[in-house]
């Protein structure tokens, strides 16, 4: 499983094409989502934490689809399922790479995210980070299993979204809510209701995908 | 299969006959709610829908976890005959509430829990059926959907508290029970167990003819692949 994750972080630290595409599409849906709202109005705040998660959540999407893609194109898959290790093992394996690269991506996003929105960087960093690591565990876990059951469809790339999404419901609720409210000075005792729901969904899907991975990638 | 069995035969005219009941039931029998008038009698269809939606989910659910274990084609097509009619009552579920809501709450939607927590479901088995059209082969297909089929009811219980949180922290504009004048006359009461019973019926019928279209269409294909072999 190791030498799985181990292989995804390095192709990715070698050709940082996932990552540079995640971060210019998170950037973008900044961008974009910014135009929704009048610079100057109290609105735009209020709806920071959202555009946020939004572009969290399109940058994954587009980076999920690639890491199995990539598996895909050259047959790797293959060879991935002969080697003599669970299938579970891989989907972890997977899971965590994807992980990993968003949150590397969040990294970047984050503090553009401060900048635009004229927020306290450190405050706003520290506070969102359990957050954003958690909600974006939950986004791996589901969205690599999907993203492996859209993978075997024929409108590959649309299919991902129109699974995932609505399955990642809670997981969206709660992390724009605990982020509007930690970011409007609440304590984490206050948002404990919806990390533990994020906990709990990231446990569900881990499981879920640990178990019903095998079924998706047969042959 | 010889013949329709005892259920096929009794079925049809169980239903068309509750049916006729309850139409008469709704639109003449039954007085009109004092404070909601003519308007509260789709309230009896209205609620009816969601006896059989949430029961095809429920089968849909099961039967996707049957067919994951057992492997067996039967629980396919139980799963998908159930997703594609609970969609069909979800939306007209969904349809008569929003009919309903526009002149006694003044707006076609809101985002209470309830209605907020039935919209994602009709999105998941959306993607459910979608995701079988759109499968590279019928059995992959059945497969990747009874995962979607399990996923979708494992998460219902965190998409319902986080619906019910959601809403929680701001509470609704318009704080409504459905039924909240009561359904004071028991003619009322009457009318909305025959409504729920009439369409349940339906569910049930259409159900047990969808299933019946998909074993013939798998002795169909069965005969094609044999015929193209021979």
């Amino acid at each position: 499983m190791l030498a799985i994750l181990w292989k995804d972080l390095q192709i990715e630290l070698r050709t940082k094409e996932t990552l540079a595409a995640l971060l210019l599409l998170g950037l973008l849906t900044l961008l974009v989502l910014s135009f929704a709202f009048d610079p100057t109005s109290p609105l735009r705040d209020a709806a920071a934490p959202g555009v946020l998660w939004v572009a969290l959540v399109f940058a994954g999407t587009l980076g999920m689809n690639r890491s199995l893609l990539r598996e895909r194109d050259a047959d790797c898959l293959q060879g991935l399922l002969l080697a003599p290790v669970d299938r579970g093992a891989i989907y972890l394996a997977k899971t965590a790479g994807n992980f990993l690269v968003m949150l590397a991506a969040q990294l970047v996003l984050v503090p553009l995210f401060v900048f635009f929105f004229n927020l306290p960087l450190w405050q706003t960093a520290t506070r969102l980070a359990p957050v954003v690591a958690l909600g974006l565990l939950g986004f791996a876990a589901v969205g690599t299993l999907f993203a492996a059951v859209s993978l075997r469809t024929r409108a590959r790339e649309v299919m991902l979204p129109l699974l995932m999404l609505p399955l990642a419901v809670p997981l969206l609720i709660a992390g724009i809510q605990a982020s509007a409210q930690l970011m409007a000075g609440a304590a984490v005792a206050d948002v404990a209701h919806w990390l533990n729901l994020l906990a709990a969904f990231d446990a569900v899907f881990l499981v879920v995908g640990w178990m019903a991975f095998e079924y998706v990638v047969e042959e | 299969m010889s013949g329709p069995d005892l259920t096929d035969r009794l079925l049809p005219p169980a239903t068309i006959g509750l049916m006729l009941a309850a139409l008469y039931l709704v639109f003449v029998a039954v007085p009109s709610d004092a404070f909601q008038g003519p308007v509260q009698r789709i309230f009896y269809v209205h609620m009816a829908m969601w006896l059989s939606t949430f029961t095809a989910f429920g089968i849909v659910g099961v039967a996707s976890l049957l067919y994951l274990w057992r492997r067996e084609p039967r629980w396919d097509h139980v799963g998908r005959a159930a997703a594609e009619l609970g969609l069909l009552f979800c939306s007209l579920g969904l349809a008569t509430g929003s009919i309903w809501a526009k002149p006694i709450w003044g707006t076609w939607w809101t985002w209470d829990p309830r209605l907020t927590l039935t919209l994602v479901l009709w999105m998941i088995y959306a993607a459910y059926l979608l995701l079988r059209t759109l499968a590279t082969e019928p059995t992959q297909g059945a497969t990747l959907a009874a995962i979607l089929g399990v996923s979708g009811v494992v998460d219902l219980y965190l998409i319902n508290r986080a619906v019910y949180w959601w809403r929680g922290i701001h509470p609704a504009v318009i704080v409504n029970r459905e039924g909240g004048s009561g359904l004071s006359d028991p003619l009322m009461r009457v009318t909305l167990v025959v409504c729920m019973l009439a369409f349940f019926l339906v569910f049930l019928w259409l159900l047990r003819l969808r299933l019946r279209t998909a074993r013939l269409q798998e002795a169909v294909d069965d005969l094609r692949a044999a015929l193209a072999t021979s």
